[in-house]
């Protein structure tokens, strides 16, 4: 049987990199900053995202998608903040996608949220793949992981923006190694951004508001961005 | 394990494709395969063959070419293939690479067809 060779040439996750980009326009369009958050399970991200929705809600409108493979107890948890959570419940899948992310913010006006979060399912490999229309994608490594971690996954930290390291008021008792792990980071992605946090006790809490705030200034108003 | 959805995606899409030229009845697949991309070679050439049971491709064959992590050198200006791909700098000069130019890819190449 003779057989011949068909070029294609095509993205496999084509369907959701258009998706992610129209909902990246649509977040532009209506004015909302969004954040993706990432890290392996048990780094503390919806400890943070809860410090992050409350601290953020004293001035602006907040609201979150938060992913597990089951359960509601993080959404549960995070409307002691904010009543506009809503959670993505993925069954086996092990990362949110594109789709997941617009069929949650149905019927939510978006012109009313200034910061929208998005909590992937705790998972350092496959979140990385899925492009979810966010604006900034944080990844947290907490002080009680290791310091290697960013070179054990570098993919998922290189498609990040801003690396938080969570839980430092544990940093000494873990003896984490603060400038192995700003190396390691550094190694694996270039230039970025890193900050040190504790949602328990606040400590660096002020850096990640700020941060955000300007990425909203800088979204709405460009032009004034650009001056300042 | 994301490779699952990621073989589910590749049959969706290359079904898409067989239609749109009339129907193809296809032997091989082609595939890119970036280092960087954050999928596991061995573990898609196994879900591939569990998505396809029960579809028009059951019976085809995934053949994967990896693609090299490659990323621009500012300071050399050129491209490099970094040392490994957890230390993204340029191996003749050191210099930190922010610019990722092949090692993502995830992508339907050619299919080899019944002529």
């Amino acid at each position: 049987m003779t057989t011949r060779m068909v070029e294609v040439r095509a993205k496999v996750l084509k369907q959701n990199d258009l998706l992610a980009r129209a909902l990246r326009e649509r977040f532009t369009r209506e004015g909302t900053c969004v954040v993706g958050l990432v890290s392996s399970p048990g780094s503390g991200k919806t400890a943070f995202l809860e410090k992050l929705l409350s601290g953020l809600a004293r001035d602006s409108r907040v609201a979150a998608l938060v992913g597990d493979l089951a359960t509601e107890n993080d959404a549960a948890r995070l409307r002691r903040a904010t009543p506009n959570v809503r959670q993505i419940t993925t069954g086996t899948v092990c990362h949110l996608d594109a789709q997941m992310v617009e069929k949650a913010l149905e019927s939510w006006r978006l012109d009313r949220i200034d910061f929208l979060f998005i909590e992937n399912v705790g998972n350092l490999v496959c979140p990385s793949s899925y492009d979810l229309g966010e604006e900034l994608r944080f990844v947290l490594l907490s002080a009680t992981e290791g310091e290697d971690k960013p070179l054990k996954y570098p993919t998922i930290f290189n498609s990040s923006d801003v690396a938080i390291i969570t839980k430092m008021d544990l940093a000494e008792a873990a003896e984490f190694d603060l400038a192995a792990a700003r190396r390691n980071i550094e190694s694996v992605r270039p230039g970025m951004q890193v900050l040190e946090v504790s949602a328990k006790t606040g400590a660096g809490m002020q850096a990640v508001f700020d941060l955000l705030h300007a990425q909203l200034a800088r979204a709405r108003h460009p032009q004034v961005a650009a001056i300042l | 394990m994301h490779e699952l959805s990621i073989a589910i995606s590749m049959i969706d899409q290359i079904s898409e494709e067989s239609e749109s030229r009339g129907g193809l009845e296809v032997e091989v697949v082609h595939l890119k395969l970036g280092i960087f991309s954050g999928i596991d070679k061995e573990a898609l050439l196994f879900a591939y063959e569990l998505a396809c049971e029960g579809t028009p491709l059951q019976g085809s064959r995934l053949v994967i070419e990896s693609i090299p992590l490659v990323i621009y050198c500012d300071a050399c200006e050129k491209n490099r293939v970094p040392p490994s791909v957890y230390q993204l700098s340029c191996p003749d000069c050191g210099t930190p690479g922010q610019r990722i130019v092949t090692g993502r890819e995830i992508e339907v190449a050619s299919l080899e067809v019944v002529a």
